[in-house]
């Protein structure tokens, strides 16, 4: 037992205090929501940035437009234009309730006006205590990680409420990752049908919103709403621990 | 010297060769090279199926990794019609290569002793190994499974769906009481056709479909891909980028080591561990979100070297946050090898002898948990790798206490060969350019994944295309040890021989 004390002592209290106090500093590399400064385009260009996008994400027609619900988040587009027309910023909420507000220049505060919450019914039942199952479908294990690196210490998901749990008999909804290969759909669909109503869906990253860089294959599905309904959409490839957590507490009605 | 297979083209790590100088053999000496080759101690690096120029045959390609010599060995034999005779009987390490190219090209290998699907898809070709109808559902993991019979003895099946967060996969034990008789895994739910889609590259998609091959190995995917461009255009990344190709590459590993740590502790409820692990994990991933601005790495490495440079304000700042990590792992996990009651749960638990290691080519820290001192980083090094050394990190027992301790080996010796790349990086670019692929060439590139060796072939066309992309996952190799791993042992005993192993759904779904 001393020894155990002596170790917590060295490790310290390591819980932080967002959202009462400001979140963690992102990395100044971090890539957030992206920004296109559509005055910096010039007449004639060869749109070098829509061809390196490597999911079309990116549309260079009039008013130029990024999805998120698509979006690796990579360095790419930002590097082939010559004009610096385009940046990632630092803001990490991503997150929204409807498929077409996660397509960029689409203001963030017009999204918040809107409000992430769910109704008012739905947040009395599971704004303080949401149990979620989670299924990959597909996914490469990122979101997975990212997701579950919110039961950590450092994050401690569970003084929200919001836990993971093991059955989907115990849960109010699904955290969807991963594009929902052909080989899973079934047992996503089993899953959902195995919780009972009132239930939520929440996707997580870009595959899950779109298919991601697997979109049209044969072997997938392209992301979670082609086989349940989904009530938020979580982008990023993977999207930082963060982004996921600013995207449940809205929508519990804990922040926003 | 050694008997080894002298009708094989040789190749080294991250090199390439025309593809008319890896020779086309009579199927029968190119069989009973692989198997003089892998009793002479090669591994079966890669064994896979691609068009073949001939009129109805299918060529089959071999790559064999002699690590004694520190070479490659590739040929290929062409397989005319829908069957050939299996080696497995003769070469277990071949036994899932196999399954994956009956399924892929509907080539059936007779007297195959356990022919079933490797990941439930459909054959790239019209024919089908198990006469399916094109037009029937193929559904995963539904057919036979290896049973055994008797009063007391029961069946339990679990998965796709599991009770944490991790990924699908389906797994039938077959039980007396608590005792394993056999464990059989099937999976396959993570399939999403990345191997077709790599058809017809490099385009723009192709560096992310490395990257999400399987999350967690983004760095060591996008290397050997990386590796393979490099070979294939007849060039070479740049000190400075090969360098952080190496750090990247370490971070990695230690970040999943410090993870896989934690979760053993956390299934043996031990808890300090358990969460000490958590968090510090985290803090390693964030050492690379630092460097390249994403936890998983992604967008760092790139073709000619890395996409992110690093100036003398960021090397200070990864300095300090390693020295403070080493001294919060080395409590946390050092805390664990003194619990003699959690140690007791991992002693003699899950042991996989080293012969069997041999036999069944298993890779990384589960081979290196029996005595193996088996490590690309070493025995096949490119890169960094070719002028710094990384020691193997060893144990012997092959249990999951050796899986666990060889893994804490290996995060001292990443942190300290990181700390050695900060002190002496090169000066120069970060990155080159590479130009396109050169027309018919064979390329290979192997890379020390966290889980072991990351195996990439490529074969180009006439015009600098892929015709076929080869991706062996270290996870590929090891699955059947974690099934050997389970015979006699306790049915409770499988979280934890599971998490020793932490092989990954993904990679081997492909």
């Amino acid at each position: 037992m001393i020894p155990e004390i002596v170790a917590r002592l060295q490790q310290k209290h390591r819980t932080m205090r967002y959202p009462k106090a400001a979140p963690p500093p992102m990395p100044d590399r971090f890539r957030g929501r992206p920004v296109v400064h559509t005055e910096r385009c010039v007449a004639g260009c060869n749109n070098a940035c829509e061809a390196a996008c490597p999911t079309g994400a990116l549309s260079a027609s009039t008013p130029k437009t990024i999805d998120l619900g698509k979006c690796l988040f990579c360095p790419e587009c930002a590097a082939a234009c010559p004009h610096q027309a385009i940046s990632y910023s630092d803001n990490y909420q991503l997150a929204a309730r409807e498929r077409t507000d996660l397509v960029v220049p689409r203001e963030r505060d017009e999204i918040e006006a809107k409000g992430a919450a769910l109704d008012e019914a739905l947040r009395k039942l599971l704004g303080r205590s949401l149990k979620l199952r989670q299924v990959s479908a597909g996914g490469c294990n990122a979101c997975e990680a990212d997701s579950n690196v919110l039961t950590t210490v450092g994050w401690d998901l569970s003084r929200f409420g919001i836990k993971f749990v093991a059955s989907p008999r115990h849960a109010d909804g699904l955290l969807v990752t991963g594009p929902v290969s052909q080989n899973m759909a079934l047992a996503l669909k089993k899953t959902y049908d195995a919780v009972s109503d009132p239930r939520i869906v929440i996707a997580v990253g870009t595959c899950a919103i779109s298919g991601g860089v697997f979109a049209d294959r044969p072997e997938v599905c392209n992301g979670a709403s082609s086989v349940v309904p989904v009530d938020l959409y979580i982008p990023g490839c993977p999207p930082h621990p963060l982004t996921i957590l600013d995207g449940l507490l809205r929508l519990i009605g804990r922040i926003g | 010297m050694s008997a080894f297979p002298t009708d094989f083209v040789r190749l080294t790590n991250g090199q390439s060769v025309a593809l008319d100088s890896v020779p086309v053999l009579d199927l029968e000496c190119f069989q009973a090279s692989i198997v003089a080759g892998v009793k002479g101690g090669c591994r079966v690096s890669a064994l896979f199926g691609a068009a073949s120029p001939q009129p109805d045959a299918t060529r089959l390609y071999a790559v064999l990794a002699d690590d004694n010599q520190n070479l490659l060995l590739a040929a290929a034999a062409d397989v005319t019609g829908d069957a050939y005779p299996s080696l497995t009987r003769q070469c277990a390490q071949v036994h899932m290569f196999e399954r994956e190219i009956a399924e892929q090209f509907g080539l059936r290998p007779e007297g195959h002793p356990w022919l079933k699907p490797v990941r439930y898809r459909r054959s790239w070709t019209d024919r089908d190994v198990w006469q399916r109808s094109a037009d029937e559902t193929i559904l995963p993991a539904v057919g036979d499974f290896y049973r055994v019979d008797g009063e007391q003895v029961h069946e339990v099946a679990v998965g796709p769906v599991h009770a944490g967060v991790i990924e699908p996969g389906h797994f039938r034990f077959q039980c007396y009481g608590e005792t394993v008789f056999h464990l059989e895994i099937a999976l396959g739910y993570q399939h999403r056709g990345i191997e077709e889609t790599l058809l017809g590259g490099p385009d723009a998609r192709t560096i992310h479909l490395m990257e999400t091959l399987a999350g967690d190995t983004s760095v060591a995917h996008a290397t050997a891909y990386c590796q393979v461009s490099e070979a294939l255009a007849g060039c070479a990344a740049t000190a400075r980028g090969q360098a952080l190709r190496g750090i990247a590459l370490e971070l990695e590993r230690m970040a999943t080591h410090i993870g896989d740590i934690g979760a053993l502790s956390g299934d043996v409820a031990y808890l300090p561990t358990a969460s000490f692990c958590g968090r510090i994990r985290g803090d390693v991933l964030n050492m690379t979100a630092l460097l390249c601005g994403s936890r998983f790495g992604r967008g760092w490495v790139r073709p000619g070297g890395v996409g992110f440079d690093v100036d003398a304000k960021r090397m200070t700042d990864l300095r300090r946050r390693l020295d403070a990590c080493e001294k919060d792992a080395r409590v946390a996990i050092e805390l664990l090898w003194r619990t003699s009651s959690a140690m007791v749960r991992f002693e003699e638990v899950g042991a996989v002898p080293r012969a069997i290691a041999v036999e069944l080519g298993l890779v990384g820290p589960a081979a290196r948990a029996t005595g193996l001192a088996r490590d690309i980083r070493r025995d096949q090094p490119s890169g960094i790798f070719n002028t710094a050394q990384i020691p193997v990190a060893t144990c012997k027992t092959g249990d999951v206490y050796a899986r666990a301790y060889v893994r804490w080996l290996e995060i001292q010796h990443s942190i300290a060969f990181i700390r050695e790349q900060i002190n002496a990086l090169p000066e120069g670019a970060a990155r080159t350019s590479v130009t396109a692929c050169a027309s018919e060439r064979f390329a290979v590139a192997l890379v020390e994944g966290l889980r072991g060796e990351v195996c990439h072939v490529a074969i180009t066309d006439a015009s600098g295309r892929f015709t076929r992309y080869k991706v062996v996952d270290a996870s590929f190799h090891n699955w059947p040890g974690l099934a050997y791993a389970l015979r006699d042992e306790e049915i409770s005993d499988f979280p934890i021989c599971n998490k020793s192993f932490n092989l990954s759904y993904c990679g081997h779904d492909l």
